[in-house]
């Protein structure tokens, strides 16, 4: 079974970290990453750019709008996620539109650069 | 991380929210401090007991705002502080109590905090010492430190802000559209004011002063969560994060400043380049420009260039033209004859910066930047007066190390020739 594990934390007090601390942690999680690779069990790693670099295209019938900012309703929950490499983010605006015109419900998708990417061992 | 630390970020994190609400319950900067106070000591007395409250800010908001208010109290002799018992319970009615204390607020609250420390009747110093006593947190000392000024001067210089603001009257009402984008502005400026501070004294890649720039771009990103839609403010924080991203790259050995062409590119931060550039996609999609958002475009073309000679001059020489359209200033013209200088050479670039000799004769870059025209055209003599005039107009010593390097170099060049310019 796969399993995605999706982090959560209060993105005001992981931006107040120091350079050092913030260093630190990564290292600590590299070496807990490291082990999982080792064993070929672990997949794709992803550290986000912080919020304030989101941008969500909402879309309901017949309409999307583009909301600068993340996803920040309470009422839809989380059910998939891509990567894709754009060279910019109208691109990436585009493919979002195209995802939502091909699903008929209504949702959100929230559109937010990677800060950090490592492949993994998965085979495909 | 000690037991305590995680407090302290936990603090840090909600103080402009809790000083903001705390700011609005007593009308007074200082009793929303001492307030403000009392509220951290309880948490630090409590939260390693009960462990974090889910909603640190509102936690802080209720303790701090009833803590000041049992002093008022107290001082007309009524009831004591509620015992600590009760406070802790405090967690399980969080999503109540933080309805209760009106958090939709929160945004303006935040708003007139920083505004406070805009004020525009505050000259620059006391607006970024205010701000970072009263928004960050920073301590006197450490405020003092960044300054290069006495603990006491900075206790001054604070106290005096603070009094300045008191007599000029804070604005409590909810502000309108029109006032609400004033006040983002002059709070705008104020970061940028507090970057500037930072970067300007930096005078090496540990310096203390690099906590002035990264404390700027935390509240440059905390003005984005609270307006993420307005261009301006993705534009000012894009520009910091450009700028900030160079901060190793600035300085040499010696701690003499390095030239942009001249830094090591592998030295800049890769992953504040990748946020700044994100965040001005963003903006550009508004299409409504701004200062902010030109500078930031003009430092992204700068990061974008993996050499030096892949710099994209003549767009930057456009997007300076824009900004002196928009904005006019000596300073403006004066980095845009960079851009011209490569673009048509060191004379066309001359040409302007002559023009700007009588606005700009006391500033350290004009007459560097002459200095270094003059050289590019070999004239040796002229450029070592200018570098005489730059050195000493140095606010720095890296900025004097550099003209100093560049006094020597010409020394070496110029030798051969010395005696044919004596009269």
């Amino acid at each position: 079974m796969l399993y995605a594990v999706l982090c959560y934390n209060d993105e005001s007090v992981t931006s107040a970290w120091s350079k050092e601390e913030d260093d630190r942690v990564m290292r600590d999680l590299t070496a807990v990453q490291r082990k999982y690779v080792e064993t070929g069990k672990l997949g794709p790693v992803a550290r986000l750019l912080p919020t304030t670099a989101a941008t969500t295209l909402r879309h309901k019938v017949g309409e999307t709008i583009v909301i600068d900012g993340p996803f920040a309703e309470t009422k839809e929950q989380l059910l998939g996620f891509y990567l894709i490499d754009c060279a910019s983010l109208d691109e990436a605006l585009d493919f979002a539109r195209e995802l939502s015109t091909a699903n008929p419900s209504s949702g959100s998708y929230e559109i937010r650069p990677l800060a950090l990417f490592k492949p993994g061992e998965l085979p495909s | 991380m000690t037991d305590t630390a995680w407090i302290d970020l936990a603090l840090i994190s909600a103080r402009p929210q809790v000083m903001g609400a705390l700011l609005r319950y007593f009308r007074n900067l200082d009793q929303a401090e001492e307030a403000f106070q009392e509220a951290c000591l309880r948490a630090l007395k409590t939260w390693p007991k009960n462990g974090p409250p889910r909603d640190a800010a509102a936690w802080l908001i209720f303790v701090g705002r009833n803590s000041g208010i049992d002093k008022v109290r107290r001082q007309a002799r009524e009831t004591a502080l509620p015992p600590e018992e009760l406070l802790s319970d405090l967690e399980d009615h969080e999503g109540e109590l933080a309805e209760r204390l009106d958090g939709s607020h929160y945004r303006d609250d935040i708003l007139r905090l920083l505004f406070v420390c805009s004020n525009p009747v505050l000259p620059a110093t006391q607006q970024i010492a205010l701000a970072l006593r009263i928004v960050s947190g920073l301590s006197v000392r450490q405020i003092a430190r960044a300054f290069l000024v006495s603990e006491a001067a900075m206790e001054q210089r604070i106290t005096r802000a603070k009094a300045r603001v008191s007599a000029a009257g804070i604005a409590f009402e909810t502000p309108d559209a029109a006032d609400r984008a004033e006040r983002l502005a002059a709070v705008a400026a104020m970061i940028y004011l507090v970057f500037n501070e930072g970067y300007s004294a930096m005078n090496g890649p540990e310096g203390v002063s690099a906590d002035l720039c990264d404390e700027a771009i935390r509240l440059s990103r905390l003005l984005l969560r609270l307006f993420p839609a307005e261009p301006e403010i993705m534009g000012l924080t894009a520009l910091l994060l450009l700028q900030h991203s160079r901060a190793r790259a600035r300085f040499d050995a010696d701690g003499s400043i390095v030239l942009l062409e001249d830094q090591d590119r592998r030295l800049w931060n890769r992953q504040m380049i990748a946020e700044a550039l994100a965040m001005i996609e963003k903006a550009m999609r508004h299409r409504r420009p701004g200062p902010y958002q030109i500078q930031a475009a003009i430092a992204a073309l700068h990061a974008r260039a993996e050499q030096p000679e892949l710099t994209d001059w003549e767009e930057i020489d456009l997007l300076y033209q824009a900004l002196e359209r928009l904005q006019p200033s000596p300073v403006v013209t004066l980095n845009r004859a960079v851009a011209v200088s490569k673009r048509e050479g060191p004379e066309a670039a001359l040409a302007l910066v002559e023009q700007l000799g009588d606005r700009l004769s006391g500033y350290f870059y004009y007459h560097g930047l002459r200095g270094a025209l003059l050289k590019q055209l070999e004239r040796g003599r002229e450029a070592r007066a200018a570098f005489d005039r730059a050195i000493a107009l140095a606010t720095n010593a890296a900025e004097a190390a550099y003209i100093r390097k560049e006094l020597d170099h010409l020394a070496g060049e110029t030798e051969p020739t010395h005696a044919e310019e004596r009269p």
